[in-house]
Parts: structure tokens; sequence; C-alpha cells
């Protein structure tokens, strides 16, 4: 049991570890992909040599980026087959169909376009390089959107039937799984979440030009593009956010318990704006889960419901199987934990008696237990747990990195629009140091905000790796902790390296280019790829 | 007709626009040695030694990793 639960942590940790590093680069290139190709789409337009030599400055820097962020996502797929063999299995019907949509169409449009948008320049008309250009963009877009559809449907899983004699779920409904509500949410979430990362960064970097007093005029004219690509992204990032928060509410409510630290509902249920958890709390005993909070009221049946009467159930109420009725205000039962555990059971013990029917050739027999496995599914993964704890998870860390997120974001937005205010209406402030360094400190924030958005997601959703359907404890692969952490190490040391030398090269490229003026720049770029 | 004016295929001039793109390169061929390095390691030592699909490494077919599936998550 203890090797078991260290296989499972090791293994948890190092896919997190491979998601995370592999989630550094992917915002960065799909919205540094849509930057560049609005300048470059204004360079065609107004023929304008500093809106070129803007865009091949750019472009720079999301070439350094999808460089070193090429292939980080494979070894997630590794992983599925290692350490996750059971859960790989288990999905793989439903799992293959977007990983393979991803590579086939998405990878090869990246990949053909890409090359046209660095080898191209005078090579190509400018519209066919412009075309490349928004192209390779729409590609990487279009990778996000299958990988975060697989994803959608770990969380929320719809559009399957499980196949007892395969022993896998197999996808009946594409239609359900690639359009869920969740995927959509989702999608669009993460995507835009890409672009306001990507227009912190610009502004960051072309704060840092102004620190310099170097190319004023490149890093103005990218700081507006930078700017507005980044508020757009984060109004749209948080509007779907709101959209997540209902999805979330509706399918993962523990989720959405642990996220705010709630352990006993109420209708108008506040939101917590600023917490400091009780460490002491536990979901049987009567502490008090905050020692310290701002709360807002009403918040969070708000959020979650859009309706300020609404019940949001806590941690206690989902695991006794507690909701509110919102026509009458009466209290109903939903199916408890402990029924849930006993329900998951008996699925899985019908599984065991149809395999033991199918041995003997009992058609009959089979029949009926697969009826009553039919019957249990939906609490299939429920069966592996002792007690309701263990269908709890990590409370500290989903709520903290919950309103980590929400603050890093409320505190980007506000940058973003004094940014854009400075630039339109009071462009002397750009020449302040406070705007520069709040400018520079804002891109680990909006990297901070980024990760802990999957903290979130992907925290929050334990111990599932399959919401509801199946746990963590029984997807992993029956492997030692020891493989595991030699991997996990191995992978610390590679990504260290490659992160390392990324950051060496981007850096270099911006001081470089802060030696030379715009005009210069111009001048310099003919062959410089 | 001069020959000598005559445009090469699309596929000579595809292989060309390759070729001296990548000859061009200058900060391209620091990333391209990255890249490369990167997917030798991933492929040749970590796929290769550390992370071979289980499944398929230790079962002929299907029906066998459905039970080995079967086995394990119907034991736990």
């Amino acid at each position: 049991m203890i090797d078991l639960m260290s296989v499972v942590d090791w293994s948890r940790a190092q896919f997190a570890l491979t998601a995370m590093f592999h989630w550094f680069f992917v915002p960065l290139t799909l919205g540094l992909g849509i930057i560049v190709a609005v300048m470059e789409t204004i360079y065609v337009r107004k023929r304008s040599e500093k809106w070129l030599a803007a865009t091949k400055f750019w472009m720079r820097l999301f070439g350094i980026n999808f460089a070193c962020g090429v292939a980080t996502g494979i070894i997630l797929e590794f992983e599925f087959g290692t350490n996750w063999s059971n859960y790989s299995w288990f999905v793989g019907d439903i799992f293959g169909a977007p990983l393979a949509i991803e590579g086939i169409l998405a990878f090869f449009m990246e990949a053909t376009f890409i090359a046209v948008m660095f080898f191209g320049w005078n090579k190509v008309s400018r519209r066919f390089h412009l075309t490349a250009t928004w192209l390779t963009t729409i590609g990487a877009t279009i990778s996000a959107l299958w990988i975060l559809i697989a994803n959608a449907w770990m969380q929320y899983p719809v559009g399957m039937k499980f196949n007892p004699d395969e022993m896998r779920n197999v996808m009946d409904n594409f239609w359900s799984v690639a359009l869920s509500p969740m995927a959509l949410n989702k999608f669009f979430h993460a995507v835009m979440s890409g672009w306001a990362l990507s227009g912190v960064v610009v502004m960051g970097i072309c704060c840092w030009f102004l620190l310099k007093k170097r190319n004023v005029e490149l890093a103005t004219m990218s700081m507006k593009v930078g700017a507005w690509v980044g508020i757009i992204g984060l109004g749209l990032t948080m509007l779907t956010g709101d959209g997540s928060a209902v999805t979330v509410a509706k399918h993962q409510p523990m989720k959405l318990a642990a996220m705010e630290g709630l352990y006993d509902g109420s209708t108008e249920q506040e939101i917590v704006g600023f917490g400091i958890l009780n460490p002491a709390k536990t979901i049987d005993n009567a502490e008090d889960p905050m020692l310290f909070d701002i709360s807002i009221p009403y918040g969070l049946s708000v959020l979650a419901r859009h309706d300020y009467q609404a019940f949001v159930p806590g941690i206690n109420d989902i695991i006794a199987g507690r909701d509110i009725d919102p026509e009458t205000g009466d209290t109903v039962n939903t199916v408890g934990y402990a029924e849930r555990i006993e329900r998951g059971r008996a699925a899985q013990e019908a599984l065991r008696q149809y395999n033991a029917a199918k041995e003997a050739g009992d058609t009959a027999a089979m029949a009926a237990q697969q009826a009553a496995l039919e019957k249990d599914y939906p609490f299939f993964g429920y069966g592996y747990f002792d007690s309701v704890e263990e269908a709890v998870p990590n409370v500290p860390m989903t709520f903290y990195a919950f309103h980590i997120m929400v603050l890093a974001g409320g505190f980007i937005l506000l940058v973003l629009l004094v940014a854009l205010f400075a630039l339109y209406k009071k462009p002397k402030w750009t020449g302040k140091r406070l705007f520069q360094y709040i400018g520079i400190l804002s891109i680990p924030i909006i990297y901070v905000c980024s990760q802990c958005g999957w903290i979130v997601a992907e925290v929050g959703r334990q111990p599932w790796t399959i919401q509801d359907i199946l746990p963590a404890k029984a997807a992993i692969s029956d492997m030692t902790a020891a493989s595991v952490q030699t991997t996990f190490f191995i992978f610390l040391f590679l990504f260290c390296g490659i992160l390392i030398a990324e950051l060496c090269i981007m850096f270099k490229q911006i001081r470089l280019r802060s030696n030379t003026e715009l005009s210069d720049e111009i001048n310099s770029q003919e062959n410089d790829k | 007709m001069n020959n000598d004016n005559k445009k090469p295929n699309i596929f000579v001039r595809v292989w060309r626009f390759y070729i001296d793109g990548f000859r061009s390169m200058t900060v391209g061929k620091t990333l391209w040695a990255i890249i490369l390095v990167k997917l030798f390691v991933l492929f040749f030592i970590l796929k290769l030694f550390f992370f071979p699909n289980i499944l398929s490494r230790d079962y002929d077919n299907d029906a066998d990793r459905a039970k080995a599936v079967a086995a394990n998550l119907l034991n736990k």
C-alpha cells in the first residue's frame, strides 16, 4: 500500500513536472503568434519598414520559444504508456482520436508554414508570407484545441460507452466529446490566457527597452500591440473563467468546493477574495476552515450558478449527498459518497462476474451482469476507495492556486489598463521607472498566474484521472517507485537545461536588439534568420 | 523554346527553398541543435530505456492486454 501510494505520488509529480514545463512554452507560442501576425498585417497594409523590423524582432523570439518548446508534449504521451498504462488502455479509444487529429492536422500545418515564416522573407510575396504567419498561429491554436478536448473529457467524461470485453471506454459520440461545454470553455480559457501572457511578456520586454532608453520607437509600437492583445486575451480569459466555474459547479462540484476551501455550503454563498486556510480543518472536525478571510457576499453563488440565492455545496454536503432545490428551498438528497463507494464496488463486482460468466460461456449471466455494470458504471471509480476522504482533492493546493491565479490576474488587468491609458493619453508615464519596473515584474507574475490555472484544474480533479470512473491509484501501471524517481530527476535536469538555454538565447537576442535603433534593425535584418 | 528559361518543377523549388533557408540560418542553427539534441534524448534514450509502452511490450495482442488491464483494475 505504501509503495502503491509512493508510485502514484511520484508518477503524479512527474506528470505535473512535465506538464508544467510544457505549459511554460505553449501560451507564449499561442499568443506571440497572434501578436506577430497582427504586426505583420500592419506592415503589409502600411508597407512600413518600421513595422517590418518590429515583426521580425518578435518573430525571432517566437521562433526561439517554439523551438525550445517543440516535443516537450511528447514526453506526456510517453508517460501515458509507461506510468499510466491502465489509464492509457482504459481511455485509449477516446484519447487516441483527438491526439491523432492534433498530430496529423495541426502539427503538419505548423511545421509547413513556420518554414515559410522564417525562410520566406524576400522569397515569397508579402501576402503569401502573411498568410503563412497566420496559418502557423492557427495551426498552433488547433493543436491546443484537440489536447484540451482530451483533457476536458478527463474532467467530464461523455460520449462513450464502456465495453467490458475490451475493458475500455469506446467513443460512441465524437461530437459530444468535441463540443462538450467543458471542452469549449477550457479551450477558449486556455488559449485566451496565452494571449494575455504573451501581451504581458511583450509589454515587459518593451519596458526593459524603455528602461535602457534603447529602441524607444520599437518598444512603444510593440507595447501597443502587446497591450491590446493582452487586454483582449485577459478579458476573454475572465469571461470564460466564469463559464468554466459554471461547468465545474455542475460537473465537478468537489473541485469548486476545494477551490474555495468550502466545507459546509449554503444559499447566498460568499466567495473568498483573500484567505488563509486553517491547517487543522478536516472534513470530520468542526474547526473553522479559515484562519482569516476577506469574503465577498453572494459571490460564489453568483459565480457558480449565476443566481445570488443559489445553494453551493461544500465538501461535506457533497460527501453527504446534500443539495437544496432552487425552486422550493428544500433539502434534497443526491447520491452521497458512501453510496457511491458501494455502487462502485457493485459495478466492479458485476464486471468480475461478467468475466467469469464469459469464461464459462454463460451468455444469460453475461447479459445480467452487463446490465448491473451499466447501472452503476457512473460510480465505477468510487469502488476503489476505502473511505470518503480519499475522494477529496488537496484543498490547500487547490485553494491557494485558485486564489493566486485570480489575484495575479486582477493585478495584470490593472497593469494592462494603466499601460493602454499611458500609451494613448499619458505617454510620459512610459518613461517613468516605476511603470517600467512594474511592466518587467509582470512577466513572472503572469507565468505564475498561468501555471496556477493548470494546478487548479488538475489538482482539483484529484483523485481522478477520469472523473468518477478511474482514480489515479487504479490508473497507475504495475511498477516500482524507484523507476519513476529516476526519470523524474532526469526530466528535472533535462528541463532545467532546456529552459536555461531558451532564456539565454532570448535574453541575448533582446540585448542584441537593444543595442540597435530601429533604423539599424531594418538594415541588419536582410539575411539574419 | 529555350530550355534554360524553364522553371524547375515545384518539388525542386521547395527543396531549394528549404536548403537555402537552412544554409542562411544564424540563431536558427543553435535552435536546431537544441531541437535535435532534445529529440535524440527523448526518442533514443528516454523512450528506449525508460519509457517502454508496458502493454505493448509485455503482451502480444489486444485480448491479452485487455485481460491484463482487467486483472489490474479488478484486483486492486
